[in-house]
């Protein structure tokens, strides 16, 4: 006889996903999606889909999903929920998408304190077309568009997303977590959890930050890229709580 | 009842009254007045009002309201308009309903805050990306206006597509009485597409997105057969006769203007029709080509150097002549101007 001790989230499809080998979106997914079902929240839950990569979410989330212009999910995602207060509703965003074209509307979503969650996906790159330099690239590094490394004297410094959104009022949890290892994916776990419940609750904003590899972006073995978001993202990117206002028993 | 009301707040209350549940805007003279009446309105009615950090945000607010099926508007000006163009392309792509509320100022750029009719292509003819039309209708009254705001909800559900109101400064500033309709003669229909939760039934997924060419190019062309029924909708005002020396064309304010010059004309005896396009995508094609065929001549006037005309170009016979009379910049042209205008185009002139 045997025990199965593992099975797909029934908030996935089962289609299979296209990311490629190594890349983390796969993990973050299924975190997620392992808490709505915790949570019982399949029939209650909106995804607001990003561009980049993850454009296909709508694919694997078996849950009611819009689809977002470029960056615009945090404005799609505040009027599903003020006009459905009592449906699940968050955005999936990577740092494309964010930090750069986004960054307006993640801004105020947070300041006016939105009660939605943000699962931010920072891979230091432009993924989807063909990895380009985002906001958060670290310096030196190279990408198809700083293609003698990031030089901070010309393309600026990386944007911390965490610790610029910790600081508004409206903030009420934010937290950098990583899933390059098993250990870290528990930890991941327990940031979305965390996410869900101040929305279940009513706290406001809150957003989870992973550090995220793209072994094709960044032109790295899977390993190595694994290896790579410990050793020079987390130190660019510390890990850790930036905003906890608390939650009810 | 009839009431005295400015054109923004009849257009606002009018939305109410036809059940929109959601407003989000970004202030924009000429049309502040909206956003501040709904702002005080919509908390009665137990709707959501939001005022956003831009127009991209808002339009970005309409789509999302509008995926989650409720009844949602928005109101802006020339250049916040300019901004939304990003979400509209999206809203017709994944077929959302919407109502949209322009109200034009003059442009392009920063322009000024004066009434003008230069917004016409982009309304009428895409304006953002992709092949899409956006259904139009250009008020000439408050009244009107109102009661075009009122209806937009149903037909913008009826095809799943955002409807525009094409109004200008001098419409949104004026008063004058209307009567406004009942709360709830209009009853927003069941959404069964709308993102409310997968709850006894399969996902919804609200997109625009289909990679393979082929199902995309089927997607376009469901979108352009549904473009062929909104002529169901074409709305227009006409008042011709079978031998006219010249049928006067314009919409909105100037319509309005010029209808008092041929007014003044009819009476010294002059042979001169007057035709209105108020749906102005779907234009009133055939009707206006009827119309044109009785006439000698087709005099247009815009606010504008001259965009409605093209449409109108192409409409009329080619052995009838069009001529045109446009101002802009926030130039309204006074009654006796376009009087004169007509005055000397039938005596041969212009
Ligand atoms: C308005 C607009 N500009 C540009 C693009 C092209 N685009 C698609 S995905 C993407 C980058 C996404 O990067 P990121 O958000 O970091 O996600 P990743 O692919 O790395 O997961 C860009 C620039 C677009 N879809 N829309
Ligand atoms: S390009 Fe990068 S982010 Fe996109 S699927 Fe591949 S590894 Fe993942």
């Amino acid at each position: 006889m045997s025990n199965q001790i593992l099975e797909r989230p029934r908030s996935l499809t089962g289609k299979q996903f296209h990311y490629c080998p190594g890349c983390h979106h796969g993990i973050i997914h299924r975190l997620i999606a392992e808490t709505i079902d915790e949570f019982d929240l399949r029939e209650k839950t909106i995804v607001v889909q990003p561009v980049g990569c993850a454009v296909y979410i709508y694919e694997y989330f078996d849950t009611d999903v819009s689809e977002a212009a470029h960056g615009r999910a945090p404005a799609v995602a505040t009027a599903i929920k003020r006009v459905s207060k009592d449906k699940f509703v968050l955005t999936y965003q990577g740092d494309g998408d964010l930090a750069a074209i986004g960054t307006a509307e993640i801004v105020h979503a947070a300041a006016r304190g939105e009660n939605i969650c943000v699962f931010f996906v920072n891979n230091a790159i432009y993924g989807m077309t063909g990895g380009q330099m985002a906001p958060t690239t670290l310096p030196g590094m190279k990408t198809a568009t700083t293609p003698f490394g990031r030089d901070v004297k010309k393309q600026g410094y990386p944007i911390r997303v965490s610790e610029m959104l910790a600081p508004f009022d409206g903030v009420a949890y934010v937290e950098r977590v990583m899933v390059s290892s098993s250990k870290h994916v528990i930890k991941a776990k327990n940031a979305v959890r965390k996410a869900f419940k101040y929305q279940l609750q009513e706290k406001g904003f809150s957003l989870v930050e992973f550090l995220s590899a793209c072994p094709t972006g960044w032109g790295m073995p899977p390993v190595e890229a694994a290896k790579w978001v410990e050793e020079n993202m987390a130190k660019q990117f510390p890990l850790g709580v930036y905003k906890e206002v608390g939650l009810d028993d | 009842m009839r009431v005295l009301m400015k054109g923004t707040e009849a257009m606002a209350e009018a939305a109410i009254r036809a059940g929109c549940y959601a407003y989000f805007g970004y202030p924009i003279t000429p049309q502040t007045e909206l956003i501040h009446y709904m702002s005080r309105r919509m908390p009665e009615v137990k709707g959501v009002f939001l005022q956003a950090e831009s127009e991209v945000s808002v339009i970005n607010m309409v789509y999302g309201a509008a995926a989650a099926g409720v009844r949602v508007m928005t109101s802006s000006s020339s250049p916040g308009v300019s901004l939304m163009q990003e979400g509209i392309s999206y809203l017709v792509g994944a077929q959302l309903p919407a109502v949209l509320i322009n109200v034009m100022r003059g442009g392009p750029g920063l322009g000024n805050i004066q009434p003008s009719q230069s917004d016409y292509f982009q309304s009428t003819k895409g304006g953002g990306h992709g092949d899409y039309k956006l259904i139009t209708f250009a008020p000439s009254s408050v009244s009107e206006a109102a009661s075009l705001v009122y209806g937009a909800f149903d037909i913008a559900e009826k095809y799943r597509h955002p409807v525009m109101i094409l109004a200008d400064g001098a419409l949104g500033q004026i008063m004058e009485p209307v009567s406004l309709p009942e709360h709830g003669l209009s009853k927003p229909s069941v959404k069964s597409w709308a993102l409310t939760g997968a709850k006894g039934r399969s996902a919804n997924k609200v997109l625009s997105f289909y990679l393979d060419p082929k199902t995309l190019e089927e997607h376009n062309l469901i979108l352009q057969e549904k473009f062929k029924n909104v002529n169901e909708e074409i709305k227009f005002e006409e008042d011709i006769f079978d031998d006219m020396d010249v049928l006067a064309v314009a919409y909105g304010t100037v319509a309005r203007i010029l209808r008092s010059a041929v007014q003044r004309l009819r009476n010294e005896g002059k042979k001169i029709g007057f035709f209105r396009p108020i749906s102005l995508w779907p234009f009133p094609e055939d009707a206006l080509k009827s119309a044109s065929r009785k006439s000698k001549l087709v005099f247009v006037s815009e606010m504008s150097y001259g965009q409605m005309l093209e449409d109108v170009r192409r409409v009329v016979p080619d052995d009838i002549e069009v001529k045109f009379y446009g101002r802009a910049g926030g130039v309204v042209p006074s009654p006796n101007e376009l009087y004169l205008k007509l005055k000397s185009l039938l005596e041969g002139g212009m």
